[in-house]
């Protein structure tokens, strides 16, 4: 909401206080200042007042109210007009190319001076032809053969709005020389109006605000009307179809206005609030608006009462019927759906209420009298029907955040009286309202312990019922056992609640007015709560670290996917499964229209992405995915995925290895996460569509599976632009974070000396290698006390479809120097046994 | 014979005068300490002197050797270290090579910058709760005091789940703050003792979403972090003195803040917290935007329907809650100006960090 200083000022006196002072103050009371945009009246000179800032001030010398005395024509050019100005000082002849000036020219002195806005040579000012806002001074220069050295302005060049069409015609009262800053130097407040707000949508409500905050009188404005002419009760009916939807209707007749243009103080305020003036009576109901709050509408009486044909005129306000239309005064044919509110007559829908006018009974140049509406509505129902219609407006923008009934007087009163002002006629001496249900005020009882108790702090009852009564709340302090504070809050405020949540809403205020910043810091004084830990969280994060000390980078990715990104984890061989997933309904792209079922999909997104920039690429991702569970909310289990691909090695300055990442790196990285987890894994040869069949293990503990990891099927290889095969696993981490051993035991460190020892068995190419190792680990026994394989050796020296593995084992004894005999014997053990169990031959 | 010792002696220190190398000082060594050394021969012939000469020689041999044998442990020592001088200067290496590259891991700068604060919060007592991601209407808005069609539902954008179900009271949402993990943790407290429930203080860590378009300064999801009190002696001064002084341990102890009114459903009263822009001292930059603050988080007494709705009794209890968006304080604090890099995960950003 843009609301001009100068419209404040007539309410509460604030031009004694600097422009950013007065925006710090609304801001710190929960009015934010979004922009504060000059129009005349100097900026702050310093940079440091926190606020944002734009438009220029008028130069008191330089920029001053003229009048025009005689417009005659360019000698050389048509459209160009040289004006006999005074500025107050001397005559100058000042050449405009104003379209509204041309009107007066030829004419010879004129019989009523114009008033405009002139600047002087030196004056800096807005380039009137330039796209948007750019700075000009004014210089001394020949067109078409006359000097020119300054200017007559229109809007856009004083920063006051775009508008270019001509010159500005200031009102009668202006004083040829006065400084134009004087006359109507001003500056804009863009305020953010929060939703508990609604009552400060409107020039009265901050000026009420200020008033409150700066401890200053609200001055309430005075509308005198002067009425006569029949009356209008019994001639106007009203009937409110649903007190629910329409909490008052209220109307008001005033008869034979003249439609011309508002003066021009009216058109540039609309202006400076973003509005457009249109005509004297339209301009009263929108600068109401903006004035008071409540919104209004104008209907031409003589169409109602043509349209009633000499009996009383019936306005009735329901929901729309279904199939039902409406020629909104913006030329739409609307459709109309049952949750709409109409304002009718007898004879059919006149307005879609709250939020646009209907056409045919809406003014023209030549109505004369005017029905004017004030009327309230439920703001939930303004705020649908303006999506829906897609009709935001200055209206709704209120309805649709609460406009209260009792609002509805003071606005219709207001607005007869401007268009009186602005228009003459005659104002009917009664108004009709129907207003079925006002709604009930609630009564808050505050002690002051309940005000120590919310905000920490001693306030006597007497001060926070000042402070109140600032914002015309009605208070009384009530002395019974204990002192109670009895609140009512002002007929206009919607957001106060009853019973403990008033209080609340109260304590707000108060904390409000006596200032945020006055309340002092104090240290939580409550026991601290029992400490429960996080032992899921804390194992999450612990994962994070140790793939992370393994070289792996961590991404995040969007929760958001689509099903085609997913199915990339299959071969395009294979049909499509038919997947179920947790959809958006309002996704903002294809591509991000569900939500993930599978992380690894998401992480190789990113691996690809990556693909050109690194060599390498090691990465993980922990996070949840979402399956979709009938009749209850998703299940959002975490899994934990990998990707490694590219290079073992990275290339240094003198070393260039050209390995691979393989399976084997893969696992690597596994077995040390599993083992820093002392989880006790075994790995399977597994079968998935994702992996290549001879490169893919399942993780397994017990019978459990934890996941699967392995090099890419070629044909998902192929699905992706990736420049070296793609190891991924994919795991259940709610399954491992499960499995985690509370405990786990630990070996006794040995002080005697080992003995080292290798040995190459020669099994079948078939025989799987743990097989190997966990035989020799079991036959061992407890002097052996490692056992690493570092050799697979295939070649004709071993025989066809043999492989020779290669251990390195260390004997040790935890309680005395083992013997080369005592080795042998162990080592004769595991010989015999592999012997036995898999066909083993020891590789001399 | 005297007269021999000393011309053995001047001989053998002028040859070793001239020795520079090692094999040469070796070859000197055999020639003048060696069995056939000139030196051992005089001691050799000693038996042909007369007895009043032979002490007087044998005495002077002994010298002439010991001479010899000092003056080439001096030597020695000049030659070894003339030879570890020549071999340290041959062996000099470019020190400004770079060293041989290992595969760094590192954490995403979200999650080092949620740990940070999640640490610090832990440290002032306030444990980690986390709750799901997909939400009821319900939990989401309605127990958070945010009804159907409420105004304040404009203030968040937001994601809805298909499921057939058009009635907004009824839908299943992304959701669009942690907050509804306030109403799960303080159901789930409440239940322990619903007479007297326990005192809550946690933190609320995780993913929210907003349905907006992505651009550089607006993304479609991003982490939240609330923070929850509940006590029966919780007021709006604890507020700001907690939360100024997790500003004191994030940003520095000198870091000053500032409380402004503002509006949320669930608190009463709400407030804007600001940080004193800690890029330029407050002076005002373009961080700022000139202001010279920054908008930090936003907090609040917990609404009295809200405690209610969580099984806290608001008439005995009280508490305050407050949110933030850890990325925003990430991407003030590395001047990153392009949300959308966080979830890019280019490794070019990700290895910054
Ligand atoms: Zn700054």
């Amino acid at each position: 909401m843009k609301l001009p200083l100068s419209w404040i000022n007539e309410f509460v006196q604030i031009d004694d206080i600097p422009v950013v002072e007065v925006a710090r103050l609304l801001t710190a009371a929960g009015l934010e200042i979004d922009d504060i945009r000059f129009a005349g009246l100097p900026l702050p000179d310093r940079d440091d007042h926190g606020f944002k800032v734009s438009g220029i001030a008028w130069d008191k010398e330089k920029i001053v109210v003229a009048e025009i005395r005689a417009v005659n024509p360019h000698p050389n050019a048509d459209r160009l007009t040289l004006c006999e100005l005074f500025d107050g000082e001397k005559l100058h002849t000042v050449l405009t190319g104003a379209p509204n000036l041309h009107p007066y020219k030829g004419q010879g002195t004129l019989p009523q001076p114009i008033k405009v806005a002139y600047a002087k040579e030196g004056a800096t000012i807005y380039d009137g032809h330039a796209e948007g806002l750019s700075l000009t001074t004014l210089k001394r220069a020949k067109i078409r053969g006359v000097e020119s050295y300054s200017m007559v302005c229109s809007e856009k060049e004083l920063g006051i709005s775009e508008e270019h069409e001509g010159v500005i015609f200031l009102d009668e009262d202006a004083q040829a020389g006065t400084p134009l800053t004087d006359y109507m130097g001003d500056a804009v407040l863009e305020i953010s109006i929060l939703p508990n707000h609604a009552r400060n949508t409107s020039v009265m409500g901050i000026a009420r605000e200020l008033a409150a905050l700066t401890g200053r009188q609200m001055k309430k404005p005075q509308s005198p009307l002067q009425t006569g002419g029949e009356a209008i009760g019994g001639r106007l009916h009203i009937r409110i179809g649903d007190p629910a939807l329409n909490s008052r209707f209220m109307a008001g007749l005033i008869r034979g206005v003249t439609m011309r243009p508002s003066p021009y103080w009216v058109q540039r305020r609309l202006r400076l609030c973003g509005m457009r003036p249109i005509s004297n009576i339209v301009d009263a109901t929108n600068y109401t608006m903006l004035e008071i709050g409540q919104p209004l509408h104008a209907f031409d009486h003589s169409i109602l009462q043509q349209r009633a044909a000499g009996t009383p005129i019936t306005i009735l306000t329901r929901t729309a019927t279904p199939g039902e239309t409406l020629l909104t005064l913006d030329g739409v044919t609307r459709k109309l759906t049952e949750t709409n509110v109409l304002v009718c007559d007898e004879h059919g829908a006149l307005s879609l209420a709250g939020v646009m006018g209907g056409a045919e009974s809406e003014i023209n140049d030549h109505t004369a009298d005017i029905l004017l509406e004030a009327a309230a509505w439920n703001f939930i129902n303004i705020r649908k029907t303006a999506n829906q219609h897609n009709l935001p407006s200055e209206a709704s923008y209120r309805f649709s955040r609460g406009v209260h009934p009792s609002l509805a007087e003071e606005g219709l009163r207001r607005c007869l009286y401007w268009m009186q002002q602005w228009s003459g006629g005659q104002i009917a001496p009664d108004t009709v309202d129907e207003y079925p249900q006002p709604p009930h005020t609630p009564t808050i009882h505050i002690t002051s312990q309940d005000i120590r108790r919310a905000l920490g702090i001693q306030i006597p009852l007497p001060q926070a019922k000042t402070l109140l009564e600032g914002l015309e709340f009605q208070c009384e302090i009530r002395s019974s056992e204990v002192e109670t504070l009895v609140v009512t809050p002002p007929p206009f405020r919607m957001d106060i609640g009853e019973g403990i949540t008033g209080i609340a809403d109260v304590m707000e205020e108060i904390a409000r007015l006596y200032g945020y910043d006055n309340i002092p810091e104090t240290r939580l004084a409550d026991p601290l709560p029992p400490q429960r830990g996080n032992p899921s969280l804390e194992a999450e994060e612990k994962i994070r670290n140790l793939l992370a000390g393994l070289g792996l980078q961590e991404v995040i990715t969007y929760r958001m996917t689509s099903p085609e990104v997913e199915a990339k984890l299959l071969p395009s061989n294979l049909p499509t499964p038919h997947t179920e997933y947790v959809r958006l309904a309002n996704p903002i792209a294809p591509e991000k229209r569900v939500l993930r079922r599978s992380l690894l999909a998401s992480l190789l997104g990113i691996a690809e992405k990556n693909n050109r920039l690194r060599e390498t690429l090691a990465l993980f991702e922990i996070g949840a995915i979402y399956l979709p569970q009938t009749g209850d909310l998703p299940a959002e289990p975490r899994r934990l995925a990998i990707s490694l691909s590219g290079k073992r090695y990275p290339n240094g300055w003198d070393e260039k290895p050209a390995a691979k990442l393989d399976f084997y790196d893969l696992k690597g990285i596994l077995e040390a996460l599993f083992g820093v987890l002392h989880l006790n894994i075994t790995y399977a040869p597994a079968e998935n569509p994702t992996y290549h069949p001879g490169k893919c293990a399942a993780v397994k503990m017990a019978e459990t599976t934890l996941g699967v990891f392995g090099e890419l099927h070629p044909l998902v290889q192929e699905n992706y632009d990736f420049s070296a095969p793609m190891l991924a696993a994919d795991l259940d981490l709610e399954a491992i974070l499960h499995a985690l051993p509370g405990g786990y035991p630990l070996q006794a460190v040995s002080e005697y000396p080992p003995i080292y020892e290798d040995i190459a068995l020669i099994v079948e190419e078939d025989t799987p290698a743990e097989k190997v190792e966990a035989l020799i680990r079991q036959t061992g026994g407890k002097m052996l006390e490692e056992v690493r394989l570092f050799d697979v050796f295939r070649g004709e020296q071993i025989g066809a479809g043999k492989k020779s593995l290669a251990y390195a084992l260390v004997y040790r004894s935890p309680e005395g120097t083992l013997t080369d005999k005592d080795s042998a014997q162990i080592r004769n053990r595991i010989v015999r046994r592999l012997e036995n169990e898999t066909g083993a031959k020891l590789r001399s | 014979m005297l007269q021999k010792l000393a011309q053995i002696e001047e001989e053998a220190l002028a040859a070793l005068a001239n020795i520079q190398d090692e094999a040469a000082l070796e070859a000197w060594r055999i020639a003048n300490m060696g069995r056939s050394a000139p030196v051992m021969s005089v001691f050799s012939q000693m038996g042909a002197l007369s007895k009043e000469e032979r002490p007087l020689v044998g005495q002077r041999a002994n010298q002439v050797k010991l001479a010899i044998e000092s003056a080439f442990a001096q030597k020695a020592e000049e030659v070894k270290q003339a030879a570890l001088q020549k071999s340290l200067a041959s062996e000099r290496l470019d020190v400004t090579l770079p060293g041989r590259p290992l595969r760094q891991g590192r954490l995403h700068p979200a999650t080092q910058n949620l740990r940070r604060i999640l640490s610090i919060l832990g440290e002032m007592g306030f444990q980690v709760y986390t709750s799901r991601e997909v939400e009821s209407d319900e939990y989401n808005f309605q127990l958070l005091n945010i009804p159907p069609y409420h105004p304040a539902r404009e203030m968040q954008d937001t994601f809805y789940i298909e499921t057939g179900v058009t009635e907004e009271a009824e839908r299943q949402v992304l959701r669009t703050h942690t907050s509804p993990g306030q109403i799960r943790a303080m159901r789930q407290f409440a239940a322990e003792n619903p007479p007297n429930p326990p005192e809550i203080r946690i933190a609320l860590p995780g993913m929210v979403y907003r349905f907006e378009q992505i651009t550089s300064r607006s993304e479609v999801q991003f982490n939240q972090v609330e923070g929850l009190v509940v006590g029966k002696n919780i007021t709006f001064g604890d507020l700001k003195g907690t939360l100024a002084e997790f500003v004191r341990r994030m940003f520095g102890r000198s870091a000053k803040t500032r409380f402004r009114a503002s509006y949320f459903p669930f608190t009463e009263p709400s407030a804007e917290m600001d940080v004193e822009c800690f890029v330029c001292g407050g002076k005002g930059c373009g961080v700022c935007k000139k202001s010279g603050w920054l908008e930090i988080l936003g907090c609040g007494m917990v609404h009295p329907t809200v405690l209610q709705n969580g099984g806290y009794d608001p008439a005995v209890y009280s508490g305050f809650a407050f949110g933030m968006g850890p990325e925003r304080q990430l991407m003030l604090r590395h001047k990153i100006t392009d949300i959308r890099y966080l979830w890019g995960n280019d490794m070019r950003f990700l290895e910054q960090f």
